[in-house]
Formats: structure tokens, C-alpha cells, sequence
């Protein structure tokens, strides 16, 4: 199920050679390039960011580890435009942006739905053309049709988040950034919600950072994982462990978990 | 079954009991004798009073005007204290310039103008309604005021990061999140409209209810007094009833308001 088409027919692939991920056996993804260059943070004499410079390629899943207070969410506000850079720049998509951008959405440890509006509401929050039957095919992405008139009261956590999930869909974005939207989730909820991101970044390819304390889910969901210490990035390794991943059967992401921890 | 129907009348019933049994012990006592007429009419005395008034149309040329000058008042104040509010709680220049001169004025009790409203507008309906708007502002500003500025901070933010604008942002998360408090505002100012109502009708008038109840004491006519307080308390019940409806169909979002069974 994908969702929505591409306005590019199929067959046209001279769009398409420039690009750097012609192995892709999917549609052309709409992901964003991203590179921070030696970005530094400071809020008044505390350094947050010790000058960060990152690399992320077109549709990479990146993961962001380390301990709380560790710059990662500062680093998540920065390419979402909520916060600015002390020194250095954000580009995304090779360009150099400052502030919030439309190509670029992010989803909250909460959900941060508005409460007066239904779930279709919420979902199609920036409005804009056709939005109810953009907003409603996101939800049956999401697995949540025919929930569309509910108020957020009546939903459960992981609904509330597949709502959000549903939001930040509709605009198409380039960049999806994850600030550790299942920290709050019970076990069970958390590998469905698992299972329903990987689905949809390998079915729309948008450039994915996610934000977490849990290396495991890292290890599972991420091409790469990035741990991130006292504002420097302590360790940098690609996850090339085939997909979908079951957490038993591959001894090599043990292995890697217990690099990851011990950077930590 | 039927057990069940008449202990659920029997239910509904109750509140009554109490009023009903005083209005009873009241007419008694008036019978009796035990209680002068000139100290307290008895309630079918009332009764004849208010159906005397209904017949001649006095009741509803005094109930029209003193609604009249209430709503009027109603609408200059309470417009000026939303409008005010909402300024000072999305504008920071505005809060800087114009809170601590509004909350200074606060604590004068607006009755204590009247010498100066009569001096200013005589005995007119402008003197009246002016001490109706300026009695209902405060609680509208405050309220209204407080509302936005306790919009959860996040849901802000979520706007912003979806690309909602200025207006946008105000129409679908800062007046929705300040509603409650809004009418919370607009109960507070029901219930000094009326206050103000009777003591400016009270003390200078040739129509309305306090006309018409200060009129009857002249006249030693305490039916007709004890009948204009009623229709105060009618009056104010009817506001409460309304404001109640308004809260329902505005709030109909919020948990606390919900019908049960019934989501959207």
C-alpha cells in the first residue's frame, strides 16, 4: 500500500539518473539529502554541540543514541528550524536553511494532537487542497480507517502516535524526524509501531533521524546508528543487517548492540 | 420494572422537595397570620401579582429593557475584555503597554462610578449600560487573558513545525485552547452583569425591573417587590442555562462535556 502516487509516471527514468540510490528497487523516493556542518550549540556558557559535522544521504534510516543531555534533541530542533545554530549550518536538500521548512516534519514525544479537533482534523491540521482525502488515505496507512471522526480523547497511546504518524505523512516530507515517538509505548505497541515506520520509510524513502535512549530499537529500525556523547558524535556505525529484522536470529546485532553500549 | 420507573421519578424529583415544602410552610405561615404582610407577601399573593403584571404588560416592557440594557452591556464589555485579552495574550508590546494599567483598574469596584456615570451621562440608558460593560470587562479580560496564555506551549509548536501561519494558528489551537476559559470568563460576567443591573436600575430609573421593584416600596407594594427579586433569579438561572448550552456545543472536544456513547 503506498500512499499516495507519484505524479511521475513509471516509466520516466530520466529524472532519476542523477540520483545515488539506483539500486533502489522501489519508486523514486522523495528523501531529502541532509548534511550539518560543523554545527555547534550554546546555551549561554554551556556547549551543547561541540561542532558536529554529519553526512546523511537521500532516504538513510539514521538512529541517534546516547545518554539525556547529550545534544540529541538539540540536533532534532536544529534540522527542524526550531532552534538556530550558534556557528556552523544545516543544509537540507543542498541548501542552507534557516528556520522551519515545509519539507521537513517532526514527530513529539507526545503526540501533541490538538484536542478539539477529530482525528481527520489532526491529520489534515495545515489544511491546504483536498485534505480530507489526502488526510484519509493517510489513515489507512497508518491502519486507523473509519476512525476519522473519533476525538484524540477516546484513542490509546499507540493510536494517538499512528495519528501522528498520519499528520506528518500527508505533507509528502523530504525529512522525518522521530524525537523518541515511542518512549511512552508498552512493549507490544512499541514493535507495531516499529514494524508500521520501517513499512513506510521503505515505502516513501523520506530521510529518517530518530531520537532514542533504547539502542535495541535503534539497532532495529536503523541503517545507521550514531552515538552521541558530551556534544561530539562518539561513534558512527552502518546497520547492514537484512530486513525485516528479528532480534534473535542475527548474532551480528548483538554484537554491534554491545559496541553501541559501551560508546554510550 | 415498575419499581424502577418511580424511584427513578421519585430521583428526579427530590431537589423539589426542599423548595416546595418551604413555599408551602410560607403560605401557611401568611395564612395563619404568623408572618404581616407588609414584612413578607404570601406566595399566591405573588402569583396574583406576577399574572396581574403579565396581564397589563408591564412585566414584559420592564423584563424587555432591563434585558435590553443587559445585553448591550453585555456585548460593549465583554467584547472589550475579549478583544483586549486576546491582544495582550498574542501580542507581548500589547501585555507591556496596556496589563498593569487594566489590572490597576480592576480593583476599583465599578459601583463605586456611579456618582461620577450620573455626573457623565445622567440617568440615561447610556448610564447604565456603561456600568453593565465596564462591570462585565474585567472578568472577560482576565479570563480570556489567562486562556491563551496557558495554550499548551507544545501544541504551538506542533503548529508551527506543520506549517500553519499566523491565522491559522490563532482560529485552530490558541482560541480552541483558551475557550474554557473564555466562558469560564463569560459566567463570571453573566453574574455581574445582573449585580450591576439591579443597583443601577435601583437607584435611578423610569423603567426596568428595579424601577419597577423600588416603584411597588414606595408604594408598600411588597407582592410586587418580592416578584421582581424572582424574575431577577429567573432572569440569572435562564443566562446560566444558556451559557451551559454554549459550553456544550463549544467544548463538545473536551472529555468533561462529552455525551456518553456518543464520540463526534
Amino acid at each position: 500500500m503506498t500512499l499516495l502516487p507519484l505524479s511521475k509516471p513509471q516509466g520516466d527514468d530520466t529524472a532519476t539518473t542523477m540520483t545515488e540510490t539506483t539500486d533502489e528497487p522501489r519508486r523514486g523516493g522523495i528523501g531529502l539529502p541532509l548534511r550539518l556542518d560543523s554545527v555547534t550549540r550554546s546555551f549561554g556558557s554551556l556547549k551543547v554541540l561541540k561542532g558536529v559535522t554529519l553526512d546523511i544521504p537521500r532516504g538513510q534510516f539514521v538512529a541517534i543514541v546516547g545518554r539525556s543531555g547529550g545534544g540529541k534533541t538539540t540536533i532534532l530542533r536544529l534540522v527542524a528550524g526550531l532552534d538556530l545554530p550558534t556557528s556552523g549550518s544545516v543544509v537540507i536538500g543542498g541548501e542552507v536553511v534557516c528556520g522551519l521548512q515545509p519539507s521537513v516534519r517532526l514527530l513529539f514525544q507526545d503526540a501533541r494532537l490538538l484536542p478539539w479537533q477529530t482525528v481527520i482534523g489532526n491529520v489534515g491540521v495545515a489544511r491546504g487542497k483536498d485534505w480530507k482525502e489526502t488526510a484519509r488515505a493517510a489513515l489507512e496507512d497508518v491502519g486507523l480507517a473509519g476512525r476519522e471522526n473519533d476525538w484524540p480523547a477516546v484513542l490509546s497511546g499507540g493510536q494517538r502516535q499512528r495519528v501522528a504518524l498520519a499528520r506528518a505523512l500527508v505533507s509528502r516530507p523530504g525529512v522525518l524526524l522521530l524525537d523518541e515517538p515511542f518512549g511512552a509505548l508498552d512493549a507490544l505497541t512499541r514493535l507495531e509501531m516499529h514494524k508500521l515506520t520501517e513499512r513506510l520509510w521503505q515505502e516513501n524513502r523520506f530521510t529518517t533521524i530518530l531520537i532514542t535512549h533504547d539502542v535495541a530499537e535503534a539497532v532495529a529500525l536503523a541503517d545507521r546508528v550514531l552515538v552521541l556523547r558530551e556534544g561530539h558524535i562518539a561513534l558512527d556505525i552502518p546497520i547492514d543487517l537484512p530486513r525485516p529484522r528479528r532480534e534473535h536470529i542475527d548474532p551480528k546485532s548483538a554484537e554491534i548492540k554491545a559496541r553501541i553500549l559501551k560508546e554510550v | 420494572m415498575r419499581q424502577g420507573f418511580l424511584s427513578r421519578v421519585g430521583t428526579s424529583l427530590a431537589p423539589w422537595a426542599l423548595p416546595v415544602l418551604l413555599v408551602v410552610a410560607w403560605e401557611i405561615a401568611c395564612n395563619a397570620g404568623i408572618v404581616s404582610q407588609r414584612v413578607l407577601p404570601a406566595p399566591s399573593q405573588v402569583a396574583a401579582a406576577f399574572w396581574a403584571a403579565i396581564w397589563d404588560g408591564t412585566l414584559f416592557e420592564h423584563v424587555g429593557i432591563s434585558a435590553q440594557r443587559a445585553l448591550q452591556g453585555l456585548m460593549i464589555g465583554g467584547g472589550a475584555g475579549f478583544f483586549l485579552g486576546v491582544l495582550c495574550g498574542v501580542l507581548r508590546p500589547a501585555e507591556v503597554l496596556i496589563d498593569s494599567s487594566l489590572q490597576m483598574l480592576r480593583n476599583v469596584p465599578h459601583l463605586a462610578m456611579i456618582p461620577l456615570v450620573i455626573i457623565w451621562f445622567g440617568i440615561d440608558e447610556e448610564a447604565k449600560v456603561f456600568l453593565v460593560a465596564i462591570g462585565v470587562m474585567f472578568p472577560m479580560y482576565l479570563n480570556t487573558y489567562h486562556g491563551i496564555r496557558t495554550v499548551d506551549k507544545g501544541l504551538i509548536e506542533m503548529a508551527k513545525v506543520y506549517g500553519l501561519g499566523p491565522f491559522a494558528l490563532f482560529r485552530r489551537v490558541i482560541l480552541p485552547g483558551a475557550m474554557s476559559s473564555v466562558m469560564v470568563g463569560l459566567r463570571y460576567a453573566l453574574g455581574i452583569m445582573w449585580l450591576t443591573l439591579i443597583v443601577a436600575e435601583t437607584i435611578s430609573a423610569s423603567s426596568g425591573i428595579g424601577y419597577m421593584t423600588m416603584n411597588a416600596r414606595e408604594f408598600l407594594q411588597t407582592d410586587v417587590v418580592v416578584l421582581g427579586i424572582l424574575i431577577y433569579a429567573l432572569l440569572g438561572k435562564l443566562a446560566d442555562v444558556l451559557t451551559r448550552a454554549l459550553e456544550r456545543r463549544l467544548l463538545s472536544w473536551h472529555p468533561a462535556y462529552q455525551v456518553k456513547g456518543r464520540t463526534a
